[in-house]
C-alpha cells in the first residue's frame, strides 16, 4: 500500500462525517528519522505533524469524493488551519473525525478534529484541528488535458473502502 | 444588520480565509493586489461568507460565479487587444454591480480585473444580497 496515512474506516455518515483511524507502530521506518538520536539528545519518534495533516486529507479526502461518487478527482487545495497540540507516538492510535462543511461543483471545505488514543489510558484525547479545502479538479482545470482514469481515488482506496464495509459507495449505491 | 456590522463581518471572514492581520483588511484592500488571494481563496470566502451570514430562517445562498465572476472573456466581443470593449464593460458592470468600476474605464486592461475586487465590493454584494 503505498501513501495511505489511515488504516480503516471506523465511522460514516453520507455527506456529513467520515472518520478514520492510524495505527502508529515503531516498526514504521520514517519514525526512526524522526527525531533520530544525536550526541546531543536521545531518540525521539514521532509522528510527523506532515503526515497528520495528509492523514486528515485523506480522510476529509474520502468524504468528499464520497459525496459525488467518487466521479470528481479530490484534490487538497489549501490548508485552512492546522493546530496540533501534543505529539502522537509510537503505541498511540490517532483517529480523523472530518465533517463536511460545504460541497459545490467547484470544491468542498472541510472541519476536522484529531485526537490520539493511548495504549494504557485507552481514553480518546482531542490534541488539534484541521480544516481544509478540496477542489474538484476538472472544474478548476477546464480545458486542460488530464489523465482519463481517476488517480485520485485508486485501487488504495478501494482496500479502505472494502475493508470497512464501504465498496458499494463507488457504485453510487 | 448595518454596513459597519457587515464591515466587521467581512473582515473577521478575510483575517481568517486569507490568514491577514485586521489592519489590512481596509475598505479599499484589493483582494488579489493588497491581500494576495488566489484562486480557491475564493471559494473559500463564498463558503465562509455563506455561514457567517446566513441563518436557520433566511440561507444565504452565493450561486457560482456570483461573487467572482468567472468566464470574463468567453465571448470574443467582449474583448479586443487585452482590452475590454464597450460591449466587454456593459457586461462587467451588468454580472458585477458590486464593484466600482470608476477607476477602470481608462484602463480596461483584462490583466487587472481581479484586483477590481475590493474588501468594500465584498461589503456591498452581501449588503445588497442581505436586502434582496
Amino acid at each position: 500500500m503505498r501513501w495511505m496515512w489511515i488504516d480503516s474506516i471506523v465511522e460514516f455518515v453520507a455527506d456529513k462525517r467520515l472518520s478514520a483511524i492510524k495505527n502508529v507502530s515503531l516498526a514504521e521506518e520514517y519514525l526512526h528519522d524522526h527525531f533520530p538520536a544525536t550526541d546531543a539528545v536521545e531518540a525521539l519518534p514521532v509522528l510527523p505533524a506532515s503526515l497528520i495533516i495528509e492523514g486528515m486529507a485523506q480522510t476529509a479526502g474520502i468524504l468528499v469524493g464520497s459525496a459525488r461518487q467518487f466521479r470528481e478527482r479530490v484534490i487538497l487545495a489549501k490548508i485552512s488551519l492546522a493546530r496540533l497540540d501534543c505529539e502522537v507516538f509510537p503505541g498511540q492510535t490517532v483517529r480523523y473525525d472530518a465533517t463536511l462543511e460545504r460541497i459545490d461543483s467547484a470544491g468542498a471545505a472541510t472541519a476536522g478534529v484529531v485526537s490520539r488514543l493511548g495504549p494504557i489510558s485507552l481514553q480518546w484525547e482531542p490534541i488539534g484541528r484541521i480544516d481544509l479545502m478540496f477542489s474538484h479538479l476538472d472544474e478548476a482545470t477546464a480545458g486542460m488535458e488530464l489523465p482519463k482514469h481517476n488517480f485520485v481515488f485508486g485501487k488504495n482506496l478501494d482496500v479502505i473502502l472494502r475493508t470497512a464495509g464501504l465498496e458499494n459507495l463507488k457504485r453510487g449505491s | 444588520m448595518t454596513r459597519e456590522e457587515i464591515f466587521e463581518s467581512v473582515r473577521k471572514v478575510l483575517e481568517e480565509a486569507l490568514g491577514v492581520d485586521e489592519d489590512e483588511v481596509t475598505p479599499e484592500a484589493s483582494l488579489t493586489g493588497d491581500l494576495e488571494a488566489e484562486s480557491i481563496d475564493f471559494l473559500d470566502i463564498v463558503f465562509r461568507l455563506e455561514k457567517t451570514f446566513g441563518t436557520p430562517e433566511k440561507s444565504f445562498k452565493i450561486e457560482q460565479g456570483e461573487l467572482f465572476p468567472e468566464n470574463l472573456m468567453e465571448n470574443p466581443e467582449w474583448i479586443s487587444d487585452s482590452k475590454f470593449t464597450e460591449a466587454g464593460m456593459a457586461m462587467l458592470r451588468q454580472r458585477m454591480p458590486h464593484v466600482d468600476f470608476s477607476a477602470f474605464e481608462s484602463d480596461r486592461d483584462v490583466n487587472k480585473v481581479a484586483e477590481l475586487i475590493t474588501v468594500q465590493s465584498i461589503v456591498d454584494f452581501v449588503d445588497r444580497k442581505l436586502a434582496a
